[in-house]
């Protein structure tokens, strides 16, 4: 292939990027024209130079570094917890099988349960804190972990377990050589669906209760009407998820084993 | 014919209670006793675990209010609303990215990590953009069901058999013909899935809105209910919300047909 083709086929296979990134452009700069020219008005829409200009002020006056840190924290103890618990659990349901056939159902059920509407519940137990918005995102994020745990444990190939058999293992062995490092690329799944969901329960539950951090810092800027700055603080929060999304997906296809 | 004398075991009696049954019953009964035990302990401070008489006594007092039944529909009829809008916006979406190789590859990644962002921090801006009554909650709730179904729907176009697209083609149908003979009928269990997501999001994202800045609906009755520490109420409350999220999806499920797909 010649180095114009090659150059061509590279430029094709960016062609969608740029169209989207395209779109995106044309968008903000339309609002941005509407706004200016009085057809949207400012004080529902900010225009996007004044949400780009308002950026730094949200970053430096808000202490939006401290606040990212705070809801971090709070993500990484239920990202803790769910690993801990999700996994034991899990784990001690496909070793007792009458357990997972009477709570697999139960399990499932609360998967699909609004769980998040018990924050005020919630906030009558542990009080309006830290340990609310860490319970809310580890309770809701609990099922996908247990589910994925039983599904990777019971999916190891017979073939491995027959290894371990063979070399006469006793049945811890057997967990933590065999079991657990097949389990470990599957349970990785139910852990970073259940990080998503506690990101995105621990976001909503600070946005509600009004504490903490990147989610309050919505809430605080909305109660004082900064449009500007309540705009900016939201793409700054979807900005944090997708880049928490994009690294855990890295890191899951990291330990995916090549087939 | 002859008989060969080979010896038939004999079927054991089935138990009366299988040991499941069993085991789920005696969990739900321990649970029960424990929580019971709490609520007369005094470990705890009064009322945020009542007992479960006055839970029960709120239960039947919720389900026999008319009010409660009002707010219920008020609350249905914003989730409708939202599942309406987001459903046939997410639907014609998804048709449009998998159908479309380039538009998917411009534009799913956005759909894909706008998604399971926290969609509540959306809602200052939809009260400014609709206002504090239904619509700013179906706008939001419109947000949340809109991602799960566009790709469950864009992932289904591109699962959909190519025989039947050539099929559809050879018989020269056009757009419509194609979408509404083909394709929607192809991606049944897709939509369904989707719809399922959506329902379980648009409920949440609903809800949440309410309980932060409503004067009706279900989400609105929980805030009140904590903001009088009237605990037991928000308990019964829970309680008849979840087992009607449970329901809605394991309906939708049904309708779709989602436990008779074949697992090949």
């Amino acid at each position: 292939m010649t180095t114009a083709a090659v150059n061509r086929s590279r430029l094709r296979s960016y062609a969608p990027a740029v169209a989207g990134v395209g779109t995106l452009v044309t968008f903000f700069l339309v609002v941005e024209l509407l706004v200016q020219a009085g057809l949207i008005s400012r004080f529902i829409v900010p225009p996007p130079s004044e949400i780009i200009g308002s950026f730094s002020r949200v970053i430096v006056e808000e202490h939006v570094f401290n606040r990212f840190l705070f809801t971090f924290g709070e993500c990484l103890t239920a990202g803790v917890m769910i690993t801990v618990f999700g996994v034991t659990i899990g784990v001690l349901m496909q070793r007792f099988k009458l357990l997972l056939r009477a709570c697999e159902t139960w399990v499932a059920a609360m998967a699909s349960a609004p769980i998040v509407l018990m924050y005020p519940l919630f906030m009558v137990i542990f009080g309006r804190n830290a340990w609310t918005i860490i319970m809310m995102g580890f309770v809701s994020a609990l099922p996908p972990v247990i589910l994925k745990t039983i599904e990777g444990v019971s999916g190891t190939r017979k073939v491995l377990v027959n290894v371990g058999r063979s070399f006469n293992l006793t049945p811890p062995q057997q967990f933590w050589k065999i079991l657990l490092p097949a389990a470990l690329p599957t349970i990785f799944v139910g852990v970073r669906l259940g990080l998503i969901f506690a990101l995105i329960n621990i976001v909503g539950t600070e946005f509600l209760i009004n504490y903490g951090g990147l989610g309050q810092l919505i809430n605080d800027l909305a109660e004082r009407y900064d449009l500007a700055g309540t705009y900016a603080a939201i793409c700054f929060v979807i900005l944090v998820s997708v880049l928490f999304f994009m690294i855990l997906e890295k890191i899951e296809r990291w330990l995916r084993p090549v087939d | 014919m002859a008989e060969t004398g080979r010896l038939k075991a004999i079927a054991a009696p089935a138990p009366v209670v299988s040991p499941v049954t069993l085991l789920r019953a005696t969990i739900i009964l321990t649970f029960l006793a424990v929580w019971e035990f709490l609520a007369h302990s005094g470990w705890l401070y009064r009322d945020v675990v009542p007992s479960l008489l006055s839970i029960g006594r709120d239960l039947v007092e919720l389900l026999t209010s008319g009010n409660y039944y009002f707010n219920l529909g008020v609350t249905a009829g914003e989730v409708g609303g939202a599942l309406l809008i987001g459903g046939f916006s997410g639907i014609a979406a998804g048709i449009l990215l998998g159908a479309n190789r380039f538009l998917a590859k411009a534009f799913e990644p956005y759909l894909y990590y706008l998604g399971p962002t926290p969609k509540i921090i959306f809602f200052p801006i939809m009260i400014m953009w609709f206002g504090v009554g239904p619509q700013s909650k179906i706008a939001l709730g419109t947000l949340s069901c809109f991602f799960p179904i566009a790709l469950s729907v864009a992932a289904g176009m591109r699962g959909i058999d190519k025989v039947l697209i050539r099929v559809g083609k050879s018989f020269r149908a056009n757009v419509w013909q194609m979408v509404f003979k083909i394709y929607l009928p192809a991606m049944r269990h897709p939509i369904i899935n989707g719809i399922r997501l959506g329902i379980g999001v648009a409920l949440i994202g609903t809800l949440l809105a309410e309980t932060k800045l409503s004067n009706k609906g279900i989400g609105f009755l929980i805030i009140q209910a904590y903001s009088i520490f009237d605990m037991p109420r928000m308990y019964a409350m829970l309680i008849v919300l979840f087992v009607l999220a449970i329901a809605a999806n394991a309906l939708v499920g049904r309708l779709g047909g989602l436990h008779n797909i074949r697992r090949l």
